[in-house]
């Protein structure tokens, strides 16, 4: 509970601070600030178990280890994210402190969509996560491809909200005993009643929109090249996560006694993506789109928890989420400052600025899922869930394939940066600060050390 | 009236929606379309919140059911920031094109 509420007052501190601060840099400092007074706090209500605000939420909200370990890892990627991009969103426009509101209110509909326990608060939490997500892909305002861009995944959003809505109402049809708690949908292990089915095939269709898997993903591509680089960070890292783990509560909690009737539909979604995001990836010449069809092609991997849907895939969506997250805020972090996104705007990287070649190869080696690496464990853990899902072996092996295919395209990245030579004489836009070089290396440590111990993250789960 | 004739209607309306926001190549239109899907599920849950407020389980409680009213409320609320925040948008990209068809949006395809 802690997380919603300093995240929702944090969100208009930070508006009111645009308005009364004049100087630029304020918003930048009081955005770092909120957010570890969030993380912090969210870490003494996952230790203690208890929450500094008491609120009668009649059940529709809960908050166990497991919720919480989730926010922690979104908070905590945010405040990485903060430290080593914050300077980047200042560069965006003029509006500064309402960049940093708008990203503070997402994160409390991260935390909504990770606490819900009705099909209201699910709606609302993902809708609390999607409007503020709108006006920042479309805050590069004089840029045609930032306004399409905006166009595009308001009407995809809007479109996929009407559709998981049709499946709510249907759903809430469905059930005898007319309630919106998803713990009362469950209809054991028989014939799915036809309304509850119709519902559950909506609400799949709109949490797949949501959260890019294919064969609803075309916006992804589109959407992720057109915002504004520091914002596409954000998006395809923290709120991609959490709609992810939306979905998968979601699943367990409201259709769980009647996996073996959906799994199907889910191996064919987790392997269209896979396919798809990881072939077109290797077409791509701008390594920002080959990033955004990497997403695409993560997502894939991270659909394997609601294949398995057991409690190694819950350890691994918390591992994946975290590798992930790290990983592709690192990685967008040494992009933004790049002067071309082009693969060929990497080459001889390695020559020019060493420390940045250097953690960007880690994120890389990272979302390749190289041993040693967190993106590794999260991969191990996500197959050894699918394996001790008993069914259905082939999907373990086509993802380990998939898997393969992906390090072609982050291993070019790494080609480009370490064994060609520079195009032009200046790669970089702006001068690379001491403080930012150092925030990458902890970046990398960070993803190296969880690497070695993923029971450090694991281990709150059971906390 | 029958349960069956509600979610026909509302079933229809939907249908309508999806298909204008498939065809139409308006930004507005296809926003309106929007909006109808969204009203075709409020119209819905009504119908189901007053079958489910007529049958035999509800006897014991005045308010039983009355929660799927609450939603849409909230749909109401959530409808009309996604209103303000999508005409804002439209009002952006018809400022930098003059135009608000979608056919123009084609810039981030290659």
């Amino acid at each position: 509970m802690n997380a919603i509420i300093l995240t929702a007052i944090w969100g208009v501190v930070m508006m009111f601070s645009g308005v009364f601060v004049k100087s630029k840099s304020v918003p930048k400092y009081l955005a770092i600030l909120g957010i570890a007074i969030a993380f912090i706090a969210n870490g003494i209500e996952l230790n203690s178990g208890n929450s500094w605000f008491t609120i009668n939420v009649h059940g529709m909200l809960a908050t166990n280890s497991f919720n919480l370990t989730f926010i922690a890892i979104a908070l905590g990627s945010t405040l990485i994210y903060f430290l080593l991009s914050a300077a980047d969103v200042e560069r965006t426009g003029k509006h500064v402190g309402e960049y940093f509101a708008l990203i503070f209110f997402v994160l409390c509909g991260v935390s909504l969509c990770a606490t819900y326990k009705t099909l209201l608060m699910l709606f609302i939490g993902i809708e609390i996560m999607s409007i503020p997500l709108y006006i920042l892909t479309g805050s590069d305002k004089r840029n045609l491809r930032s306004n399409e861009a905006a166009l595009k995944y308001f009407l995809m959003g809007c479109f996929s909200t009407g559709i998981m809505l049709m499946g709510i109402a249907f759903i809430y049809g469905g059930t005898p005993n007319a309630s919106f708690f998803i713990d009362n949908i469950q209809a054991g292990t028989g014939k799915m009643p036809v309304m509850i089915a119709i519902g559950m095939l909506l609400l799949m269709v709109s949490m797949s929109f949501k959260v890019s898997a294919a064969p609803f993903h075309f916006w992804t591509p589109d959407v992720y090249d057109g915002a504004p680089t520091v914002f596409t960070s954000f998006m395809s890292t923290i709120v991609k996560v959490a709609g992810f783990f939306a979905f998968v509560r979601l699943f367990e909690s409201a259709f769980g006694t009647m996996h073996l009737q959906w799994q199907k539909l889910i191996i064919i979604i987790t392997i269209a993506t896979l396919l798809i995001g990881n072939v077109t990836a290797v077409f791509q010449q701008s390594v920002k789109r080959m990033l955004a069809y990497s997403s695409i092609a993560q997502a894939g991997f991270m659909l394997l928890a609601l294949f398995a849907l057991n409690d190694k895939a819950r350890e691994g969506l918390l591992l994946y989420s975290a590798g992930y997250s790290l990983a592709t805020v690192g990685i967008f972090a040494v992009l933004i400052k790049m002067e071309d996104y082009t693969i060929d705007g990497f080459k001889g990287l390695a020559k020019q600025q060493p420390v940045l070649a250097l953690t960007a190869t880690v994120f890389l080696l990272s979302l390749t899922g190289i041993p040693l690496t967190i993106g590794f464990q999260s991969k191990f853990y996500m197959l050894m869930a699918a394996v001790e899902n008993g069914s259905n072996f082939w999907v373990v092996i086509v993802a380990v394939l998939f898997a393969a295919i992906s390090a072609y395209y982050y291993f070019r990245v790494i080609q480009a940066m370490y064994f060609k030579e520079p195009t032009q004489e200046t790669l970089l836009v702006s001068n690379i600060s001491t403080p930012f070089k150092i925030m990458l290396v902890i970046v990398a440590v960070l993803i190296i050390a969880f690497g070695i111990y993923p029971e450090f993250i694991i281990g709150w789960k059971y906390h | 009236m029958d349960i069956k004739a509600y979610i026909a209607l509302s079933l229809t309306l939907f249908t309508i929606g999806i298909i204008g926001v498939l065809v139409r190549r308006n930004a507005i239109i296809i926003f309106m379309c929007v909006e109808l899907m969204l009203n075709a599920v409020n119209l819905l849950l009504l119908a189901f919140s007053k079958m489910h407020a007529m049958s035999p389980a509800a006897k014991a409680l005045p308010t039983y059911a009355s929660d799927a009213q609450i939603f849409v409320f909230f749909i109401m609320v959530v409808a009309a920031a996604e209103v303000s925040v999508g005409l804002a948008i439209i009002v952006l990209l018809y400022r930098n094109t003059h135009s608000v068809d979608v056919n123009f949006l084609n810039r981030l395809k290659n």
